[in-house]
């Protein structure tokens, strides 16, 4: 075999791919690709998926890995509704642990203890799918961020960055509505919340929750089935529904690619889907999927046993939410007793503020960026190219300023660890963080432009270091850097 | 030079030691594929992703006769096994995928999303579809209605869900009389509540579940009692017994932290604090919010005791609704 000739541009021709051994004969599976081409003519789409290119830079698996998170949420979760009972009817345990032996608790419970500590691998595959749910998040969120400050959001993938952070909230309301089934302490303290949180809404508020709950907290029988039906057949309907529709999306317009030799914003660079491509990509899934489990079977999370049965009128000190729900109990935790009453009436209740506005405004705004950023910009053109943070000064400051409100916001929620773990007076804590989401996110701005404004000065790489620039000796001996080139600080 | 830019250099030199910037990347030539099984390296390269695939299945063997061997409680094993097949057929596919496959670097061509001439066919074809009908906006009224009406006829089973949130939501189980029991239906007495302790009582035949059953009763010195104004400390708080819902005004958790001082001269006085969001509540003045975002006090329920058995009885209703807030909610004058 020997290297193929190409075209004269220096591209791949369309068929560019080997295809034939030498002698002409045809290449094995040859009877395969006949078989489905009789049946289904996939050979043109095949070839072009086959030829598929994937430009290479490690921030473009972040994706890559909350889709395999999904795929082993799919696969242990199927296995788990196996063996759960959504039904609240009380019962009395009878399972092999034994602190619980003879204790009054609903079905749901009952039947996580057992699926859990009675049937075989059961805990490994519910702590496998709640290691998968937080990493799902986690996965989708920083890929949200790599997007967002390498400019990826812009036209023409800004109807996509939508599918995304639908995909964020759906994602985030699964993995509440998953955490919240097996009905123990902790999760009906969560519920409770929800419920407050519900109510909350202005004028609709009480018929809201009543709708959702069936009746008044703790709510009708029925409310735990839809719960169920909720996370295992709405939800993740919704989500794998949305993955297809991503992904059609990505695949329609490719991947952007960041600045580099024969990159332009007409063509892709990189590795074609096969042979390499695919088998890292798989690898990635294995390794995705590895950690999981070697997290699901290693590292105990959720062990609802030791949490026991939920009652509406029991909580318990020091109860935290899944990270990404750390946010919203910030944002509960830091508001002011603020209620809007008059008339008679509780216009707006106070869970409403950190409950249901702040995560409107923090979804609003992602969903506004890409047209904030062309009102902003005025830039409608198409964008293939992708920007280092730093290209973007005011891009990546306003960004930064945007994540410090909501992490500062994040940690006002984990006071009370830190109370409980260092001693930090817990009112004190919350001052602090009432103060901070208004004084953090402005120096995150100014810091960051200003960081972002040296590094494109000197064009060093934060961790590589200086990498030169271009200069010109003058007439008279002197060096000045080049006029009008890129690395003149003039130019900028 | 001085010693402090010797360091200061030394330093720089030990943090960014061998990476002065990255190699510029090779021109983009995509006529060379690099081939395998020309070298040593790719030979080796073969036989580490057949070794690596191979201890894969070995492990995946293992967690087989983890899993045959006992019952579920091998969770850590089952889990290393699993992960470790998984793990070492990941590295045996990255290896591959790496070293062992043909590499390429590939050019390909966006697609050109926008395509005029089919636009254009696209907006005629739209158009040719309305070709010759004349009453156009009375049509599309008409689809108007239409799509309304069935939309709210399609949408109104949602209704079914639930109750309408008035029809029941102020009801409670207190009334004049009812005892006081603990959540095995013994009845409290006012001797039960020692001060420093708090505990949880429930209308006597009541479900534990209602959200207006559980109250939290606490004792404090009659002297260190402020009510607000209108509630007779006879009723509201005999012998200095403060009965509260225990659902926070908040959110509807329940409010199971009592902070009291162990030593009064430095911290702070008595106070009732839900553990979901540190609403925290004074019980000596009608649970009047101190921190935290509650937005109103803790109803209260008033108390008497019995003359002959010492036991609870509630004295009456809440003060105001119980749980969280909505646009009804009766603040019980806060």
């Amino acid at each position: 075999m020997s290297a193929r000739p190409a075209s004269g541009d220096g591209r791949v021709p369309a068929d560019a791919a080997p295809r034939r051994r030498d002698g002409g004969a045809p290449a094995p599976g040859a009877e395969t690709v006949r078989f489905i081409d009789e049946r289904v003519g996939a050979s043109p789409l095949l070839k072009q998926a086959m030829r598929y290119v994937f430009p290479d830079h490690w921030s473009f698996m972040l994706g890559e890995i909350a889709l395999y998170a999904f795929v082993v949420l799919i696969g242990t979760g199927t296995f788990l509704a196996l063996f759960f009972q959504s039904s609240t009817e009380e019962t009395t345990y009878h399972g092999s642990y034994a602190p619980l032996l003879g204790a009054r608790m609903s079905i749901a419970y009952a039947s996580t203890v057992h699926l859990s500590l009675d049937v075989p691998a059961g805990l490994l595959m519910r702590q496998t799918h709640h290691w998968a749910a937080l990493v799902f998040v986690a996965a989708i969120t920083v890929h949200l961020m790599r997007v967002f400050f390498t400019g990826a959001f812009r036209k023409p993938r800004d109807l996509n960055w939508a599918v995304g952070v639908t995909m964020l909230m759906l994602a985030v309301l699964e993995g509440f509505f998953g955490y919240s089934m097996p009905d123990d302490l902790l999760s009906g303290m969560g519920l409770a919340i929800a419920y407050g949180v519900a109510m909350s809404v202005p004028l609709i508020g009480g018929n809201l929750a009543f709708l959702f709950w069936g009746g008044e907290y703790p709510g009708a029988h029925e409310f735990t089935s839809r719960m169920l039906i909720l996370h295992v057949w709405v939800l993740p309907a919704a989500i794998g529904t949305l993955i297809a529709v991503h992904l059609a999306q990505v695949m329609r317009q490719h991947h952007s690619q960041f600045p580099g030799p024969g990159r332009t914003e007409r063509n892709v660079v990189g590795t074609p889907l096969w042979p390499a491509y695919a088998l890292r990509s798989l690898g990635l899934l294995l390794a995705v999927a590895a950690v999981l489990f070697l997290l699901g079977g290693l590292v105990q999370i959720n062990p609802i046993w030791q949490y026991g049965p939920y009652e509406p009128w029991l909580s318990t000190n020091g109860a935290q939410p899944d990270w990404y729900l750390g946010w919203l109990i910030g944002g509960l935790r830091i508001m002011p007793p603020l209620e809007i009453h008059f008339w008679g009436r509780t216009w707006i209740p106070n869970p409403f503020w950190g409950g249901a506005l702040f995560p409107l405004v923090v979804f609003g705004t992602l969903y506004a960026i890409p047209w904030l950023d062309r009102r902003l910009t005025r830039d409608p053109r198409r964008h293939e190219l992708l920007d280092r943070p730093r290209d973007n000064p005011q891009r990546t400051a306003l960004g930064m300023g945007f994540f410090a409100w909501v992490a500062f916001v994040f940690f006002g929620g984990s006071a009370d660890r830190v109370l409980i773990r260092f001693g930090f007076p817990y009112e004190a804590q919350i001052w602090v963080a009432r103060f901070a989401i208004f004084v953090v996110p402005v120096v995150a701005y100014l810091v960051t432009l200003r960081i972002c404004r040296e590094l494109r000065r000197s064009e060093a790489h934060p961790l590589r270091g200086w990498s030169g620039r271009r200069v010109r000796r003058t007439e008279s001996g002197a060096f000045a850097a080049v006029a009008g080139s890129e690395d003149d600080p003039a130019a900028r | 030079m001085s010693p402090w830019r010797v360091i200061v250099a030394a330093v720089l030199l030990a943090l960014r030691g061998g990476r002065r910037g990255p190699a510029p990347p090779p021109p983009v030539d995509p006529r060379e594929r690099e081939l395998p099984g020309r070298g040593e390296h790719a030979r080796r390269a073969e036989l580490l992703t057949a070794a690596l695939l191979a201890l894969g299945g070995l492990a995946g063997m293992a967690f087989f006769v983890v899993y045959l061997l006992g019952p579920g409680h091998l969770t850590q094993w089952l889990g290393l096994a699993l992960g470790l097949s998984l793990a070492l057929l990941a590295a045996a596919l990255i290896v591959a995928g790496k070293a062992v496959v043909p590499q390429e670097v590939a050019v390909e061509e966006r697609a050109q999303l926008v395509d005029e001439q089919a636009e254009r066919e696209v907006a005629e074809l739209a158009a040719a579809g309305a070709e010759g009908v004349t009453r156009r906006k009375l049509l599309a009224g008409a689809a108007g209605v239409a799509g309304v009406g069935v939309g709210v006829a399609l949408v109104t089973p949602i209704a079914s869900l639930g109750p309408n949130v008035s029809q029941r939501i102020d009801q409670t189980p207190w009334r004049r009389g009812v005892r006081v029991v603990d959540e095995r239906g013994r009845p409290i007495t006012a001797d039960d509540v020692v001060q420093g302790t708090f505990v949880t009582g429930f209308p006597e035949g009541a479900s534990l579940r209602d959200l207006a059953s559980p109250i939290v009763i606490v004792r404090l010195p009659p002297g260190a009692i402020h009510l607000p104004d209108g509630r007779d400390p006879a009723s509201w708080a005999p012998e200095g017994l403060l009965a509260y819902s225990k659902i926070c005004t908040h959110a509807g958790c329940a409010i199971g932290l009592y902070r009291y001082p162990s030593f009064r001269p430095t911290q702070p006085r008595p106070a009732l604090v839900c553990p979901c969001h540190y609403s925290t509540f004074d019980p000596a003045r009608g649970a009047e919010v101190i921190f935290g975002p509650a937005g109103r006090p803790l109803p209260q329920l008033p108390l008497a005791i019995d003359a002959a058995t010492r036991e609870l009885r509630a004295n009456g209703g809440y003060s105001g609704s119980i749980g969280p807030a909505w646009l009804n909610v009766d603040r019980g004058g806060a």
